[in-house]
């Protein structure tokens, strides 16, 4: 294999492992931002995956080409609505945001596969989709030379999506009224419901951007890797975005470089048997690899001070 | 101090019944008939004594978790990694078991279970130092400790314990398995094995261990202020990682039940196993009182084995029950609305005249 193609390779699997990671380490971003804890991150993505693989199925034949498209905005919809129940316990009902986050993944498996079994006949699993997310050359770009082919063609375009979400979301974070509130409420709920911030408000609309965002992820996992929707299909996307959202430090961009390098963990072993060296390695270390280095970095190089100051708190006025 | 575990009790009830309630709500708007199921369930798990035997036997593993999270609860900490400390021990006690298996069994069977025991205890020691020493969210710890122990042990089960080309590791000599041909003989050939004594006698000494010894007591002073326990004198540090170890030996402890009383042998898994979540269920439930727990246990257990016989004299999907479950805990994560409505009815009878007066 002549080294650009597998520098293409490494760089379209690595992508379409990222996507998922992406979208839902960024709705996490959003969430935590708004200071309400998200470890229901992986119910989220259960939903979606399910709503969006139910859409596919029913619709590919009108829909066509599109269809994949479409599935993550239904996917979205449904990981949107999902999250109202964690929006609801925790703001407004002042549940502890862990054990809200565990009913949540508690709840999602539990749903989706009995509707599952409902509609497909008793089947814990949906059929095949047809039509998947397929790879994008992009016209033009690819005829670069050495760039194009390693960088732009037959590569993940939700990737390239999702990287650019990543950059709206630190916009939309840093640069803009909203984000300041959010983050605001997220940091100093006291100080921000002083200024007239309705701190409910703004934490519910962080939970529902990762409701909606999280959905996106866990519809991409499904249109574009397993391609059908089952109990394992999501199986720890969810915690290592979590993770992803963690060693990127609660920064959209830092969350979407961190999903990248989460991605390529997850497709060595799968290039790895391509590349010299790295097929000599045991797969296992690269599946480790995600969970060990958020652990190490979270020790040694973030502390405790990163995460916004109100995260995990419930705001009671006047206390 | 009656009054508050008569509200525990109250709150408890009010979320079983309101989870029972979401699950008849998502049968009948799926044309299903919710008594018949809620009766097909009863006759599930306690119809006849092999059912019993199965809801008693898939109590220990869950009393075990559920007693590990409410330790560390106790001491202020979420241990999530429930999940893995159980599969390590699991692990390490089949490894142990096929290892050793010329011992004689009492000492195959003490050996195997301890061996289990410490490595879960280790696995969430782990968190529990990083906790105390560099202040890492034990939340995150766990969670990753979790996934490392699942591609960790299946990598371990797959290259050192299977047969080439196995995802199984053999099962384990007959003389070590908790599961005796005597308890067989009583219970009609159920997986109901010596391990549901040894979790009775560890919800012992664990409620010894909160209300009689100092430690207990340090745990959960450090639980309830760190800051006050530290001027008080308690070692913070060392509590937090005793609590964190008793953690995991507990939920280690009931992997390596689960694995020589009813599996026998350990096989490659794609997901965690779920009963370190639902142990998380049963604690919270329990609102982490030990005596609670067992009663709690007993619920999600029946309701678990209790739902394999939905599916089978209905064509009601079985998942109905971990909705159920996934409820009740949503009911108990709110518990604060159904407190503010007892005292808004408490204060709406005191103040009913003065009320009306204002409204005027």
């Amino acid at each position: 294999m002549s080294l650009t193609t597998i520098l293409m390779t490494v760089f379209s699997t690595t992508l379409i492992y990222a996507a998922p990671l992406i979208f839902t380490a960024l709705g996490g971003t959003f969430s935590e931002r708004s200071g309400i804890v998200n470890v229901g991150l992986e119910g989220m993505m259960i939903v979606g995956a399910f709503s969006s693989t139910v859409f596919n199925l029913s619709f590919a034949n009108v829909l066509g080409n599109a269809t994949p498209w479409i599935s993550l905005l239904v996917g979205a919809v449904f990981g949107l609505l999902f999250s109202i129940l964690h929006a609801v316990a925790t703001v407004t009902f002042r549940a502890n945001h862990i054990i809200s986050g565990t009913v949540l993944n508690l709840m999602a498996p539990a749903l989706c596969v009995f509707l599952t079994r409902i509609i497909y006949n008793g089947k814990g699993q949906t059929p095949v989709i047809d039509q998947s997310m397929g790879s994008f050359t992009f016209p033009g770009l690819s005829q670069l030379p050495f760039v194009g082919k390693v960088l732009f063609s037959r590569t993940s375009l939700v990737a390239f999506v999702a990287v650019f979400i990543g950059i709206l979301s630190w916009y939309i974070l840093y640069r803009t009224n909203i984000g300041l509130r959010l983050r605001s409420v997220g940091e100093n709920p006291t100080a921000a419901d002083t200024l007239g911030i309705n701190v409910g408000k703004y934490r519910y609309l962080g939970v529902l951007i990762s409701g909606f965002l999280g959905g996106i992820g866990g519809a991409v996992m499904a249109q574009s890797i397993t391609l059908n929707f089952s109990a394992s299909t999501i199986s720890g996307q969810g915690f290592m975005s979590l993770a992803a959202m963690i060693f990127g430090k609660w920064n959209p961009l830092g969350a979407t470089g961190a999903a990248i390098f989460f991605g390529l963990a997850q497709s060595l072993p799968i290039i790895g048997g391509y590349v010299p060296v790295l097929s000599q390695v045991n797969s296992v270390w690269f599946q480790i690899a995600p969970y060990a280095i958020t652990i190490i970095v979270l020790v040694f190089f973030l502390g405790k001070a990163v995460a916004p100051a109100a995260d995990g708190q419930n705001y009671i006025k006047g206390k | 101090m009656l009054s508050k575990s008569f509200k525990g009790i109250s709150n408890a009830l009010i979320s079983i019944f309101a989870g029972f309630i979401v699950g008849a709500i998502v049968m009948l708007s799926f044309g299903y008939d919710p008594l018949q199921n809620y009766q097909n369930l009863l006759v599930g798990a306690f119809g006849d004594i092999y059912s019993i035997g199965e809801t008693l036997r898939n109590m220990i593993s869950l009393i075990l978790t559920a007693l590990g999270f409410a330790v560390a609860s106790k001491a202020g900490f979420f241990n999530i990694g429930g999940p893995g400390q159980y599969l390590v021990g699991w692990f390490s006690t089949i490894a142990f078991t096929l290892n050793f298996s010329h011992l004689p069994g009492f000492l195959l069977i003490t050996g195997g279970l301890l061996c289990g025991a410490v490595a879960g205890g280790i696995w969430s020691m782990i968190a529990g130092v990083l906790r105390a020493y560099f202040g890492t969210s034990e939340v995150i710890t766990t969670i990753m400790l979790n996934y490392i122990a699942l591609y960790f042990v299946n990598f371990a089960v797959k290259n050192w314990l299977a047969a080439k080309g196995s995802d199984s590791s053999p099962n384990i000599v007959r003389k070590a398995s908790l599961n005796t041909n005597f308890l067989q003989e009583i219970t009609h050939n159920s997986t109901f094995n010596w391990g549901f004594f040894i979790a009775l006698i560890v919800v012992a000494l664990i409620w010894f261990y909160f209300n009689k010894t100092r430690s207990g007591f340090e745990t959960k002073t450090v639980g309830l202020n760190e800051s006050a326990s530290k001027y008080a004198g308690v070692n913070v540090k060392r509590t937090i990682v005793i609590a964190m170890l008793i953690s995991g030996l507990l939920a280690g402890l009931g992997g390596a039940i689960d694995g020589l009383g009813n599996f026998q042998n350990i096989s490659v898994s794609n997901n965690l196993p779920s009963v370190g979540f639902n142990g998380m269920a049963v604690a919270l439930l329990a609102a982490e009182n030990p005596i609670g727990i067992v009663f709690s246990a007993l619920l999600f257990s029946a309701l678990q084995i209790g739902g394999l016989s939905i599916s089978v004299y209905s064509n009601t999907p079985s998942e109905i029950v971990d909705i159920v479950i996934a409820a009740i805990i949503f009911f108990v994560s709110i518990k604060y609305v159904f407190e503010l409505l007892l005292k808004k009815r408490w204060f709406a009878k005191k103040r009913v005249s003065e009320k009306e007066g204002a409204d005027k």
